[in-house]
């Protein structure tokens, strides 16, 4: 893929953002693209609304906002209600089942996952849950290759908790590979 | 994974810039949206045998690098619209004392504490002519984070070649948007050093005695040499004085070293310019959004090209005057109420046909917005 362009968006708290410069991050570190970053500031990154833009493309990326995403991840259903619509038609729309409740149909395909429960279950720690989320795209799209994810998670992650990541990486990554 | 790639945030490639510029000192104080330059460097000076010193506030920072230059270290201080303010009257001081130093200004909307975490470029004219008095300053930009790392390497080293406050305009886009920085090895980016006076212990030092190519070397202070250091007019020695030809000729002197060598202090980056019809001015994150909009109508057909300005100050007016010469219009991309289209209507020959495409409510402007009022100018209907 040339260009991909992806809106993560959530509540602050849940990782969003932290996922969202992983992928990036993982992009040019690991897989030689260029990669934008760029996300919302002020009183909504805590506890309010959170949204994180990212490009990922072969050439130069001037305007670094997203308009129509290719990818939307939603983890909330205020995010869900805000931005489902602007999901590019033939895009993908990727959303928890315990969080997020769809009421209508895109033209894009819609993939809901229970990745939240999967995580509390087999795992038990919620804070990993932005990671599965992260191993769950890896697996429905081929925005970038697993194993480079992987590296980027290894560089932000403290040893201690690597492997409680490399779980929920991979236990996303089954997920979003079986919903194919 | 390379060594020398990143991926970061603005205010990080800033960090890098003055590190490979080869700071020494950073004074600051916390404030959004530049935080980041004083957090990373709060890390990364320690590393590299520098000092870190959290101030009391904006007006003490600024007051604390222009006394540590003078000792003989590479300084600078980060800060946004409110702290900017404050700083006026050292960064005056500092002119006027002719003491390197480089002060970065990553853009909030304002007047007053503004919009902190929104994006604008409304100190353009702060920048130029926030100090008072007859005064000349250098102001540099950049759109992306490689020029944030190169413009940064420069601020330092023109603060050094022509000894004067160096102002960095950056804007919360850019320093907060993460994207890839190559870091350049030891040597591949030409490093000013300090130039210091050969006159040895016991010898006569004249600080404000100009060599024949205008520069002045320096003495650490509190080192060999004893000299008087003021903000008042001051003859060679540095005593203040009021006589009417030294008053003149420092003044003259001021505003000469930098004004006499636009030419030099100059950068700009031109994107499709060569058969342009329409030329887009921008700079910082504006560009970008310039530069998306120039490339999908060079896809189009259209001749349209990007002149990105990197040097604000000294404003290059012939340059602009040069490279919009044959356009049919040109239209500057700026997010406030024309600061750089004055200047460019001024550098022009038709001003009649200088447009202002801005945007002004703490959102990046987006091609979108650039390319309904081109469509006006190009009589296209709206």
């Amino acid at each position: 893929m040339n260009r991909v362009r992806l809106v993560f968006s959530g509540s602050g708290g849940q990782g969003v953002i932290t996922a969202a410069i992983i992928l990036a991050e993982a992009a040019v570190m690991y897989d030689g693209k260029n990669a934008t970053q760029s996300q919302s500031y002020g009183a909504a990154a805590r506890g309010g609304g959170t949204r994180s833009d990212i490009i990922i493309s072969d050439q130069e990326i001037n305007f670094p906002e997203v308009r129509q995403p290719n990818v939307l991840v939603c983890l909330t259903q205020d995010a869900y209600n805000t931005y489902s619509s602007i999901v590019r038609p033939g895009g993908l729309l990727l959303t928890d089942t315990k969080f997020v409740k769809t009421t209508k149909k895109v033209d894009a395909r819609q993939v809901e996952l229970p990745l939240f429960e999967e995580v509390m279950a087999k795992i038990g720690k919620p804070v990993v849950f932005n990671i599965c989320v992260l191993g769950a795209l890896v697996g429905i799209t081929e925005v970038i290759r697993p194993k480079s994810v992987m590296s980027a998670v290894a560089d932000r992650v403290p040893r201690d908790f690597l492997e409680l990541n490399n779980e929920a990486l991979d236990l996303g990554f089954t997920l979003g590979a079986e919903s194919q | 994974m390379s060594e020398n790639i990143r991926f970061i945030q603005g205010n990080e490639a800033c960090v890098e810039g003055a590190i490979y510029a080869g700071i020494d000192f950073f004074a600051g104080y916390p404030i959004t949206p530049s935080t980041e330059i004083a957090e990373h460097l709060a890390r990364r000076l320690p590393e590299t045998g520098g000092k870190f010193i959290q101030m009391e506030d904006e007006i003490a920072s600024m007051c604390a690098i222009i006394g540590a230059s003078l000792t003989g270290k590479k300084v600078m201080t980060a800060t946004s619209g409110p702290g900017f303010s404050l700083k006026q009257e050292a960064i005056g001081y500092a002119c006027m004392t002719e003491i390197p130093c480089v002060i970065a200004n990553v853009q909030r909307g304002g007047p007053s504490t503004g919009n902190p975490t929104h994006v604008s470029q409304g100190d353009i004219n702060q920048a130029r002519w926030g100090t008072h008095g007859d005064h000349s300053i250098i102001a540099l930009t950049a759109s992306n984070h490689q020029d944030v790392f190169n413009m940064t390497v420069d601020a330092f080293n023109m603060a050094e070649t022509y000894r004067t406050p160096v102002v960095l305009l950056f804007d919360e886009v850019v320093g907060h948007m993460r994207e890839k920085l190559v870091i350049p090895e030891e040597g591949e980016v030409e490093i000013v050093s300090r130039l210091r006076t050969s006159l040895g212990k016991g010898v006569d030092y004249h600080p404000y005695l100009p060599r024949e190519d205008g520069r002045l070397p320096m003495s650490d202070f509190g080192g060999e040499h004893k000299y008087n250091v003021t903000g008042l007019f001051h003859d060679m020695w540095g005593f203040p004085s009021n006589n009417p030809k030294t008053v003149n000729e420092l003044l003259r002197h001021l505003v000469d070293k930098i004004e006499n060598n636009v030419r030099s202090i100059t950068r700009y980056k031109e994107h499709f310019l060569e058969d342009a019809e329409y030329i887009m001015v921008s700079y910082g994150s504006s560009a970008r959004s310039a530069i998306h909009l120039a490339k999908n109508r060079r896809a189009k057909g259209e001749k349209i090209g990007v002149l990105e300005l990197q040097s604000i100050w000294p404003f290059p007016t012939e340059m602009v005057r040069e490279k919009c010469a044959n356009a049919k219009a040109v239209l500057v991309v700026e997010m406030n109420m024309g600061q750089v289209t004055a200047q460019v209507k001024a550098a022009v020959r038709k001003p009649n046909r200088v447009f202002l495409a801005n945007r002004i409510d703490g959102k990046l402007i987006t091609p979108a917005d650039i390319k309904r009022l081109l469509r006006v100018i190009q009589g296209r209907g709206v």
